[in-house]
């Protein structure tokens, strides 16, 4: 086991470390990287005195090996907005944007796993067919637009709630619902498919055959071997639900990764825009260590492949 | 051959054919019907409404739904009805083109990766890996801004950061092929490499592709709409529904026909897409549960 993981964190790394390549090479998609980073109106002096000033007339090796030993010191260079070091900026809207994914994750497994197993243990019933359609119209639902309706329904028209920012817990409602949505969906699929499949088992006609009480046979039998991908899924799904953040964010002005993320390609600010791409990857990439770990803890076959 | 044991082989073989033709499920069905009526929308958009997707009106700005404009016109006197007609145009258009090239791109790569392994393989996964390292929408997002607005830019942005899954997927299938029997045959009778590929590999893998591919669609669709709705992606006055969302998210105060149609529309279509995937998945390839 601990040779796998210590595999996995090494492979990790290596992908870590190519994330920063893809990251240096993404300013080079358009052609000039200069034209990047400076308003349009920019005199072609302007320009020229920027180019050398930040190095982008020197060979392209010299200009990576720079890239990458700023970045293991942790320098991606000043905001061009704010004038100041730009991953410092980005750390500081982390919180924000965790602790809305971490209440949507809440919400979202709080929702889906009890929809999830009664669906399963009353197949083709009307609770299982109302969960099903729901769940498909969770995953077919954009989060941009369910977002715009929420702000319809329960600022614009009952005026109940704060149509954006953050502040108190009034502010969480919609941005975490926009949000747990489609993972509420996925989960409550996946669930329902699993417990299905574990009801089937000889272990659970044995417990019932005992005369063990339905829920008891249900939630400790079952729901507990129905877990595993469900747990596997969780990492996986935190992750997704960091990009998600970028677009929930900017509808419900939520301060944040994501939202600072947009304004800064808005404003052309690329140096912020690298190192929040940069940062989401890493923690991107520790989820999905995360997910393999936690599969192979709990399915000792997997290690071995 | 006797006709009884010709009409036996017949029967023998019939079954086959009967099961491989697709059984539709409702919701199967349901998802074909909005899709063709999607598609009929966006091919017959022209025909279907007088006015033009640009057409602005200023005397007519903001106006409700009425018998004259179905779904009302927008801050601009523009026809809404006639805008998410054109829009279904950008989004089928894109879905379509970005699936087809990231779709082709992926089978290659994947083909190659898991055909050649070896050091080719290692170099082309890590590719993937990285690039799956980054969730889709926010590279995709990035890629966009980088690349600069517009239609052409989207779908390039989408065929770029789209290819992965495919390279994935058809490399996992080709390592699981390589090793049955009929492709060590194949090898044996001193095949050539090429001909293994093309006719014993390629057959295999059109399934889970098309499959994949169906979802793909709505995810690209999907991206498409959030992208410009973010402001990037497609512009105005080119109607796409994801920027027709964000131009009705400024008058959500007093025109909710601007959030609520366009969004309709991208649901209804996103939805029957899904639809028509999890029943080719399903009949299919009935070992992938849902």
């Amino acid at each position: 086991m601990l040779q796998f993981v210590a595999r996995r964190m090494l492979e990790a790394l290596v992908v870590v470390f190519l994330a920063l390549t893809v990251v240096f090479a993404l300013q080079f998609l358009a052609g000039d990287p200069v034209k990047l980073f400076l308003p349009t109106d920019t005199t072609q002096k302007e320009i020229e005195e920027f180019r050398e000033r930040l190095g982008f007339n020197d060979p392209w090796l010299v200009q990576y090996v720079r890239f990458i030993r700023g970045a293991l010191r942790g320098d991606f260079g000043n905001s061009l907005r704010q004038q100041e070091p730009a991953l410092p900026l980005v750390l500081q809207r982390f919180p924000a944007t965790l602790s809305l994914s971490g209440v949507a994750m809440l919400l979202a497994l709080g929702v889906a796993i009890p929809v999830g197993v009664i669906s399963a243990a009353r197949r083709n019933s009307w609770f299982d067919h109302l969960g099903i359609g729901a769940t498909v119209l969770g995953q077919a639902i954009p989060g941009f637009w369910l977002g715009l309706m929420l702000i319809y329904v329960f600022s614009v028209w009952m005026r109940v709630l704060p149509t954006g920012g953050r502040g108190t817990w009034l502010h969480f409602i919609m941005p975490s619902v926009t949000l747990a949505a489609f993972v509420a969906a996925r989960f409550a699929r996946l669930t329902r498919s699993m417990m299905l499949d574990v009801l089937g088992q000889d272990y659970i006609r044995t417990a019932r055959a005992k005369g063990l009480a339905p829920p008891r046979v249900l939630y400790k039998h079952a729901l507990k071997n129905a877990s595993l991908p469900v747990v596997t899924l969780l990492a996986l799904q935190l992750g997704q639900l960091l990009g998600g953040a970028v677009i929930t964010e900017t509808i419900f002005a939520w301060p944040g990764v994501g939202r600072f993320l947009v304004q800064a390609l808005l404003n052309r600010d690329f140096p912020v825009v690298l190192v929040g791409v940069f940062l989401t990857a890493v923690l991107f990439s520790a989820l999905n260590l995360a997910a393999d770990v936690a599969y192979a803890w709990l399915n000792p076959r997997i290690r071995y492949e | 051959m006797s006709d009884a044991t010709a009409t036996m082989a017949r029967a023998a073989i019939e079954p086959r054919r009967a099961r491989r033709r697709l059984p539709l499920n409702r919701s199967g069905a349901f998802g074909l019907i909005v899709v063709a009526l999607v598609a009929g929308a966006a091919a017959l958009a022209p025909a279907i409404t007088p006015y033009g997707p640009a057409d602005s009106d200023l005397i007519k700005t903001l106006q409700a739904p009425s018998r004259e404009h179905w779904m009302g016109t927008d801050q601009l006197g523009r026809d809404l009805f006639t805008r998410i007609l054109y829009g279904a145009r950008v989004s089928l258009a894109i879905g379509l083109v970005t699936v087809g090239v990231s779709g082709v791109i992926g089978l290659v790569v994947g083909l190659v990766s898991g055909y050649l392994g070896g050091p080719t393989d290692i170099v082309l996964m890590r590719l993937v890996d990285v690039q799956l390292s980054f969730p889709f929408i926010l590279l995709a997002l990035v890629v966009n801004a980088i690349l600069g607005i517009g239609l052409q830019n989207i779908i390039l942005t989408l065929i770029i950061t789209g290819w992965v899954v495919y390279a994935r997927l058809v490399r996992g299938e080709v390592l699981a092929l390589k090793t049955l029997d009929y492709v060590e045959a194949a090898r044996a009778l001193g095949a050539q490499q090429m001909r293994i590929v093309l006719r014993h590999l390629l057959p295999n893998l059109w399934t889970p592709v098309i499959i994949l591919s169906s979802l793909q669609v709505a995810q690209f669709i999907v991206a498409e709409a959030a992208i410009s709705f973010l402001g990037f992606g497609v512009q105005p006055p080119m109607a796409s529904w994801g920027n027709m969302l964000n131009e009705g998210k400024t008058y959500i105060y007093n025109a909710w026909w601007m959030t609520t149609f366009p969004g309709v529309a991208l649901v209804l279509t996103a939805l029957g897409v899904n639809l028509v995937g999890d029943w080719l998945r399903d009949t299919l390839d009935p070992r992938l549960g849902p």
